[in-house]
């Protein structure tokens, strides 16, 4: 086995068994590389099944192109996939591009959005792949584990991670007093009100999403490749915060030439991310409060 | 390019954080700008810069100098790839350093040249052998403070080795360093003209990878068995992770305990080409030839290779990191492959003290103890012994929600029989609804099958 057949054999054990120890398990879909990989690997785990709801937290402040793939893939993969929004403050002008500070604003648009849309609290919109329609959800059940794509060599916080991650009944996180988490055998106990967060990326670098997008051929949304104006996504967000690098790369093989030779070899991937800038120790901030 | 999975433990204070980050930096394996973000936050704090900064993230373990959580730490020498885990040494979180060590194949171990062999230098010791680490080097830290004496450090190599020999760990691998001089960690340093051994990058890349047996038994811990209807597939598929051996498509399995056999129809897979055999370390999914019902956590063996254990009684070394006591005779659940079950603690053989090794006819084992005991489990389980198969020879334990205590199998002793002389504890009988309901279910669609075969065209029982 090489290095990749181990990840993905180590994230598939992760999935299933997040599959069978949680009844309410819905799994996070960015439309990134990463959660894209994601996807594709619960497809691998369950044969070519996603037998779980993905969630997608749309902004209104995504690149266009990104709810266009994401549409396309979930009529192409039969998925059912959820979307959450906060429509109150959306209405209210409550964003960063009418004043609000870049941390307020995921705050709400995104920490929010994630929190009431898994809670059940806020309606959510779903697409019903039989009738191929999209429903509103009213009063949903809360989701209780949810999947999530982040790995640890993004960022300090989330290399301290654990793989099945408790959250409180606020949704905050506390590194201090994680559970032990040994071999395999992952905390899959919870007490009742528990949301759980499940890492099955966790030691996958960037490096690695994109050998594996290479060897697997998984579909990914093409603004991560030169746009014709010299210039691509290295990481996908909200449009007024995430900037493109400029770069001719124009497959995953080129990317990943960039990644280990090339101008990207020493640059840090989120660089392109202005929320992460905005004083020290700001993302960790964030997490605790539930941004992933 | 291959990947190995290293630890780094300590007791607190002794320069895990600081190692790590010089490692970092002297092999340019930092993000371009990271080394002078972290300085300027130093100079806008007025605090000197420490390497240990580059590794501890949280806001907390700046404040207060210390590491809280293991972190994952990716790094390249020219060799390989490694995620380098920095545990913390604080015993206040031990379970941190335990669960970051777990997924280590091999471990450094430091120990500071001043201060000399702390507590938990040895209880580090002793936790790395129970967690079946096998390759570890001594690194010993801060040799500036000992004017990079070499009576100092062999007089630490003396005294540490003997300790380690108690716990049957050879290691005769002792680095003498200095994490915040960067000295012996990439080069080796004229500091110390009287060492001829390899440096800590010289040593980390002579570890080798844990390779898999490929002539080893085939085991396979059931993880689930699926049966997914949309798009009309038909098929019932029998998941797991191989932990030995090789399976191919037509061997005949059985499932332990259940000993219900069958044989392997086809070895399903998604994006692949078809496979007709899987090994070692893949997870898969294979159906059968005839449908049996058969429960998760069963292990799966070949029938014509050797049978795992199979009892409800078994001798073990175990940790315990919970914050309540264990204690005899009160149910816990027990995780071993992937199966669960109902555990009691029957007897307590002795403590192992870090210190002192041996305390016997002890009550209970408190927090941050380690033990040897006897179990009881409720149900029979299909185990290993740990020297035998490591992966089905550690278990944890399960105090109510969180795991509180890691183990690995001795030995298996002889079946318990007359349980139902104990009263009955809830939780047993949720154990026992759960199988009953599952031979019910068996033999109904059994039944059904007899008596409505238009209704099990391909004899699918789902």
């Amino acid at each position: 086995m090489d290095h990749l057949d181990r990840l993905e054999a180590q994230s598939i054990y992760i999935l299933r068994e997040a599959y069978r120890s949680f009844p309410n398990l819905a799994m996070l879909w960015s439309i990134g590389k990463d959660s894209t990989v994601l996807l594709w690997l619960t497809r691998k785990a369950f044969f070519g099944h996603v037998p779980y709801p993905l969630v997608h937290i749309d902004t209104a402040f995504k690149i266009p192109e990104m709810i266009k793939y994401r549409d396309e893939i979930a009529i192409q993969w039969d998925l059912n996939l959820v979307v959450g929004q906060n429509k109150e403050a959306l209405a209210k002008g409550e964003t960063f591009v009418n004043g609000l500070d870049r941390l307020s604003c995921c705050k709400k648009l995104k920490s929010d959005a994630l929190k009431y849309t898994l809670d059940g609290t806020w309606a959510r919109r779903k697409w019903n792949p039989y009738k191929k329609v999209w429903e509103d959800e009213l009063n949903g059940a809360p989701y209780t584990g949810v999947i999530v794509g982040v790995r640890a060599d993004e960022e300090g916080s989330r290399s301290k991670e654990r793989v099945f991650s408790a959250r409180d009944e606020k949704s905050e996180w506390d590194a201090s007093t994680q559970p032990p988490e040994l071999w395999n055998q992952y905390k899959t106990d919870f007490a009742p009100g528990t949301h759980v967060r499940i890492h099955p990326l966790l030691e996958w670098t960037e490096l690695n999403i994109w050998e594996y997008i290479e060897r697997e051929n998984i579909p990914i949304i093409s603004l991560y490749f030169d746009q014709g104006n010299g210039k691509r996504y290295r990481s996908l967000g909200c449009f007024p915060c995430t900037a493109p690098v400029d770069s001719v790369a124009s497959n995953p093989k080129e990317i990943i030439e960039e990644l280990t030779s090339g101008k990207f070899k020493d640059i840090a991937e989120r660089s392109g991310r202005a929320q992460d800038k905005d004083g020290g120790g700001t993302l960790e901030a964030l997490r605790k409060e539930g941004y992933m | 390019m291959q990947r190995l999975n290293i630890v780094i433990t300590g007791h607190v204070d002794h320069g895990k954080s600081t190692l790590i980050g010089r490692l970092l930096a002297d092999t340019d394996s930092l993000p371009q700008g990271k080394l002078e973000s972290v300085k300027k936050m130093c100079e806008n704090n007025a605090r000197p810069f420490e390497y240990a900064f580059l590794l501890d993230a949280l806001a907390d373990e700046q404040k207060q100098g210390i590491t809280i959580d293991s972190a994952r730490v990716f790094f390249q020498s020219k060799k390989r790839e490694y995620i380098i885990i920095d545990a913390p040494g604080h015993i206040e979180f031990l379970k941190n350093m335990i669960s970051g060590a777990s997924r280590a194949e091999a471990a450094l171990l430091l120990i500071d040249a001043k201060e000399g062999v702390a507590e938990n230098s040895k209880r580090h010791g002793m936790l790395l052998s129970l967690l079946g680490i096998k390759q570890v080097a001594i690194v010993v830290n801060k040799m500036d403070l000992v004017n990079f004496s070499e009576i100092a450090f062999t007089k630490l190599k003396v005294e540490y080795s003997e300790y380690l020999a108690t716990l049957g760990i050879k290691s005769d691998i002792f680095i003498p360093i200095s994490a915040r001089e960067g000295v012996n960690l990439i080069e080796h340093s004229a500091s110390t003209p009287w060492y001829k051994g390899p440096t800590v990058l010289e040593i980390l890349d002579s570890f080798k990878s844990v390779e898999e047996k490929e002539n080893d038994d085939f085991r396979m811990p059931l993880q689930d068995v699926y049966k997914f209807t949309r798009d009309n597939d038909d098929r019932r598929i029998y998941a797991g992770t191989v932990t030995s051996g090789e399976l191919h498509v037509n061997d005949e399995v059985i499932f332990y305990p259940s000993l219900k056999r069958s044989r392997v129809a086809s070895i399903e897979s998604f994006n692949t080409p078809v496979k007709n055999s899987v090994k070692e370390s893949e997870a898969i999914g294979f159906t059968l030839q005839t449908q049996i019902y058969v429960r998760n956590g069963e292990v799966v063996a070949r029938a014509d290779q050797s049978a795992p254990k199979v009892s409800n009684r078994f001798e073990a070394n175990l940790f315990w990191l919970g914050t309540k006591p264990l204690e005899l005779d009160k149910p816990y659940k027990i995780k071993i492959g992937s199966a669960q079950s109902t555990i009691y603690l029957e007897e307590i053989k002795r403590v192992i003290d870090g210190d002192t090794l041996d305390r016997a006819n002890e009550p209970s084992v408190g927090r941050h103890e380690a033990a040897c005991v006897i179990f009881r489990v409720h149900d029979l389980l299909a185990m290993e012994l740990f020297a035998e198969n490591q992966k089905l020879g550690r278990f944890v334990i399960v105090d109510e929600y969180d795991i509180a205590g890691g183990g690995i199998i001795t030995e298996v002793l002889e079946q318990y029989t007359t349980r139902r002389t104990k009263a009955l504890h809830v939780s047993d009988l949720l154990v026992d609804k759960a199988s009953t309901n599952a031979d019910f279910e068996e033999e109904l669609f059994a039944l059904l099958r007899k008596h409505f075969p238009h209704q099990f065209p391909t004899d699918n029982i789902g």
